[in-house]
């Protein structure tokens, strides 16, 4: 390896070639540091990623083995079928609705934190960690005992003289349970990106006769745009490939991408199809991804 | 100095590979053991190395039977993994295996034939399975079971004849019966009434399904929600005809608003809870969950229901295939037997449990059914090439 | 900021209620779930009496106790494992330039944003293929297990380290380390004493989120466990299919009462370690390469 370079007050100057040296030995140090992540990564990651790729040409045996030979694009083929087109359209409305949803309850939200006195917004960030550090599957399971027949807002309901409603095993579950899931995904970005705002901005917007709304609508916002757009991405990725929140809440009613795809590999037996779908839906979201940098966000 | 740096990087490095394959071997003994320390609560103490020497020892091929070592009655060779329907086993039955012969039964759970074979394709290893009688002719196709050790099972020979050589298995090589039943809708007389015609149209015509509060639940099985479908239609239920199976598919599509949910597990909480009027689902579990006869119910259809049989079958693969004849062995068991039908209400296909069973579940036409019935019942078969094409026509029903 | 920006009246009313309803909708199940645990009879949402069964229960349940033994083993390894490696990354990264640097740094984002979905069905397949593959060249066969499930989650929380960790090497000034070699520290002095103590709130905050995501995960280690390894997150989710009795609901509790002490700890030492920096700041004016004034933590 290189010799060793300390830069010792008094003595012998730099040369180009002791800097080039220098530099060849700074990078081969930081390539051997990311050593143990590139190897895990190829291997774990990338290679499987390739795999299935691979298997998305595959073709099934009529009793569900994935054959690796006769290859072909049936199943890209049968991605454009009526039904996962379907399927397709139905989660993305999903999605998009609960990105919205999110982002309507969260912004004020955030911004009302973002407002308050420091020590104020570190406890009431603290009050929103909690419970997205408690355990995802829980909270989801949470939902479904108070949206059941007998649930909580059931038996509200009969309290007002209304029937029992079971708000269970529908769409408006699935929503109320993936906005319940991810509003934290949306709360901090938007938190972070409003509370870095340069304040004085809107007070110049202020002194130049602007009222509340407009100072908002014309500065603050746009200024929060970043905060916007990530918080956007993380909730909308999860939400298009849900599985768990439709599978606990939904009923297995309507199929959504997530469970579509999960099916596939536990029941139906069709790896070359479940690979495929799989390979479409990380297309789309690496699209999503690089649209979100395009609009100009820093960092993730 | 860069030395150490360099050295904690390939220490880093090292210790990645041993956790690899570590992980690896240790996955490779049982799947059950940590890779920690010994846990002493399996019986199988099996050193913690990496590139399992055991591994390499029990398993040097595919588990072809001609090397499998002979097993003797009542021999075993480690934990039972155990993969069943859910709610199938009197929680009581495992626990006297286990205290009997000293081991420890894992429980898994599926709630589809296709979902176990699935799971098995996909590399999962267990020693012992329950699939049902079309499944089973489907895995000895496939070669996934390995032939039982009839030495290791005297108490076989309590089974009724009928079910000792069973069409799907003959001669019972690779499989010995553990319940039969029958499949139909349990209803809720509240809501449909008393004077109720046991057709499947209690769940598959939009008009009278449009009037439940609440809906319906099917089973999440495709041959068996297929093939009421296609019974309700006047077709066979093992038939092979795209067109029909796509009518079958269109049919339960037609009422897909008013399903509450596809459900193979729960299907008897789902009605006597009062979430759905109507479900599809087994006998047993009906009779079990069913408390006031007055209002609920369980009918076979007149067009036609399953009668099917499930049975005990070890996986070729399996690592502890004494362990699991002894406990097909003490499933077989004349009492035993009898446990498990007090206690999950199927009808068994043991002759000498017959003394011991509950003499109100013998006459229970539900558990029993009468010869006019039986003239109605089905028995799915495999369809050979064709089957995948349930799989997929159900997929697209339910999405 | 000022007086003349802050949301005033009506507005900040309007504002505040909304804070109050999310705060709301943000415990309310928590907090029903909590109740109904200690409830005596088994529907889960119709209360009779308080009773303690169903935690009596659930000590009794092996099947509950063995999942949550796999979910600790998988989730400690994983952490730790993840969080050398991902922080080695995130120094990589952002402090040296090295050929496929570029192909790194997008590889490892990847797993944020894919669904886990797709990465159970990529690890599966890989360790199906995989071990089939090895079984044909050496004839040993593995299985899949606790050791497949480690490798899963170790894969995904490596970059969810990585990112952290970045984000806290980015705040601080990169002459920090240039000082310290400026005062003759070797490389791994300065790692150790300047480095470290810096980014060690990330590199927290990091391990915290790989612990999290692994106790939560549910896909990927459903498709990559096998028989006896089953995990916590995944038993609880096969019992909510299979039948749902108030026995989830302690276990839940048992589980959420696990994360919140969890941050409770880890909040505390990062405020520890804060505090910490700050008296020694203000106690020494030489400057040894241990305490070095940290931006917040």
């Amino acid at each position: 390896m290189a010799k060793t370079i300390r830069a010792a007050p008094g003595d012998a100057p730099v040369t180009p070639e002791l800097e080039q040296a220098a530099a060849r030995a700074k990078s081969r140090r930081g390539f051997l540091i990311s050593l143990p992540a590139y190897v895990y990564l190829v291997l774990l990651f990338a290679v499987p990623l390739v795999l299935v790729l691979v298997y998305s040409f595959a073709s099934r045996s009529s009793t569900g083995l994935t054959l690796l030979e006769d290859w072909n694009m049936g199943s890209y083929r049968r991605l454009f079928s009526p039904l996962v087109a379907e399927i397709a359209v139905r989660s993305f409305v999903l999605a998009t609705l609960t990105t919205l949803i999110c982002l309507l309850v969260s912004y004020p939200f955030a911004y009302y934190i973002a407002t308050r006195s420091a020590r104020a917004r570190n406890i009431l960030l603290v009050m929103v960690m909690i419970p997205f550090w408690s355990n995802f599957l829980v909270r989801t399971y949470a939902w479904r005992v108070i949206l059941g027949t007998d649930g909580f807002v059931s038996q509200i309901s009969r309290l007002f003289g209304g029937e029992e409603i079971r708000v269970l095993f529908t769409n408006t579950a699935v929503l109320i349970g993936l906005v319940y899931g991810f509003m934290p995904f949306m709360v901090l970005p938007l938190y972070a990106a409003i509370e870095r705002l340069d304040w004085g901005l809107v007070e110049a917007a202020r002194d130049l006769y602007a009222n509340g709304w407009t100072a908002f609508r014309k500065v603050t916002l746009p200024l929060s745009m970043p905060g916007v757009v990530a918080g956007s991405i993380l909730v909308f990725i999860p939400s298009l490939g849900a599985y768990v929140t439709p599978a606990i809440l939904g009923g297995g009613r309507t199929t959504l991408l997530g469970d579509y795809i999960v099916s596939q590999f536990l029941t139906a037996r069709n790896w070359p199809f479940g690979s495929a779908l799989s390979i479409a839906v990380m297309a789309v979201m690496l699209l999503a991804t690089i649209f979100y940098f395009r609009a100009g966000a820093k960092t993730l | 100095m860069e030395r150490i740096s360099r050295l904690v990087v390939l220490g880093l490095v090292l210790a990645l590979l041993v956790v690899a394959c570590g992980g690896g071997g240790v996955a490779e003994d049982d799947g059950d053991t940590t890779p920690t320390t010994v846990a002493g609560d399996d019986g199988d103490t099996t050193p913690t190395t990496a590139a399992g020497d055991d591994g390499a020892t029990t398993v040097a091929d595919d588990g072809d039977d001609g090397d499998m070592a002979a097993c003797e009655a009542g021999e075993t060779d480690g934990d039972l993994n155990f993969y069943n329907w859910t709610e199938y086993i009197d929680p009581e039955l495992v626990t006297a295996f286990e205290e009997e012969f000293g081991v420890d039964v894992v429980e898994d759970f599926y709630d589809s034939n296709e979902a176990l074979l699935a799971r098995l394709q996909s590399g999962a290893v267990y020693d012992l399975t329950v699939p049902s009688d079309y499944m089973i002719a489907i895995m000895i196709e496939e070669g996934v079971l390995m032939e039982l050790q009839k030495d290791a099972i005297p108490n076989v020979t309590n089974l009724d004849p009928f079910f000792a050589d069973p069409p799907f298995d003959s001669g019972g090589t690779y499989s010995a019966a553990y319940q039969w039943g029958t499949t139909g809708l349990g209803v809720n007389m509240d809501v449909v009434g008393e004077d109720f015609e046991p057709s499947w149209a209690l769940v598959f015509d939009p008009e009278l399904v449009a009037e439940y509060p609440g809906g319906i639940s099917l089973l999440n099985d495709p041959r068996e929600t297929m093939g009421a479908a296609l019974m309700y239609l006047g077709y066979s239920m093992n038939s092979t005809s795209e067109a029909e199976l796509q009518e079958a598919a269109d049919l339960i599509t037609g009422v897909r608003d008013y399903i509450a949910a596809f459900d193979s597990d729960t299907y008897a909480e789902l009605l006597v809870n009062g979430e759905v009027a109507v479900s599809h689902g087994f006998s047993g579990g009906y009779l079990t969950a069913i408390e006031d006869w007055e209002t609920h119910t369980y009918v076979i259809p007149q067009e036609g229901a399953t009668v099917w049989t499930d049975n005990m079958a070890i996986p070729a693969n399996a690592e502890h295939p004494c362990t699991a004849h002894a406990f097909i062995n003490f499933l077989l068991d004349a009492e035993n037997g009898a446990t498990l039908t007090n206690w999950n209400y199927y009808a068994s296909p043991n002759e000498a449990s017959e003394e011991f069973i509950d003499p109100e579940i013998l006459e229970d036409e539900a558990v029993y059914p009468s010869d006019e019935t039986f003239a109605n019942l089905v028995v799915i078969e495999d369809t050979g090439d064709f089957e995948i094409n349930y799989t997929d026509f159900f997929a697209q029903a339910r999405s | 900021m000022s007086e003349a920006t802050r949301p005033r009246g009506p507005i900040e009313r309007l504002l505040a209620v909304n804070t109050a309803i999310v705060y709301l909708f943000f415990y309310a199940p928590i907090a029903l779930l909590t109740v109904f645990s200690f409830n005596a009879n088994e529907r889960v949402a119709i209360w009779t009496e308080p009773s303690l069964r169903w935690y009596q229960a659930m000590f009794q349940n092996d099947a509950v106790l063995s999942a949550l033994r796999n979910s600790l083993v998988v989730a400690l390894i994983s952490t730790v494992v993840s969080t050398v490696v991902g922080t080695m990354l995130a120094i990589a990264l952002e402090r040296y330039r090295f050929r496929g640097r570029g192909f790194l740094d997008g590889l490892a984002y990847l797993p944020i944003i894919i669904p886990d979905v797709t990465m159970a069905v990529m690890l599966l397949i890989f360790f199906f293929q995989g071990f089939d593959i090895l079984q044909d060249f050496t004839g040993i066969r593995l299985s899949a297990g606790l050791g497949t499930i480690v490798l899963s989650h170790v894969a995904f929380n490596i970059s969810f380290v990585a990112i952290v960790v970045r984000a806290r090497i980015a705040q601080f000034d990169p002459a920090m380390e240039e000082a310290a070699a400026d005062l003759y520290a070797s490389r791994w002095q300065a790692f150790r004493r300047v480095t470290l103590p810096l980014i060690a709130p990330g590199v927290a905050g990091g391990a915290l989120l790989a612990l999290t995501l692994s106790l939560d995960d549910v896909v990927i280690t459903q498709f990559v466990s096998g028989p006896g390894s089953t995990t916590l997150p995944v038993y609880v989710f096969g019992l909510v299919r299979r039948g749902v009795t108030p026995l989830i609901n302690a276990v839940s509790v048992v589980m959420l009462t696990a994360s919140m002490i969890l941050v409770a700890i880890s909040l505390g030492l990062q405020r520890g370690s804060t505090v910490k920096e700050a008296m020694a700041e203000e106690e020494t004016e030489e400057a040894p390469l241990a305490t070095v004034p940290a931006s917040h933590g």
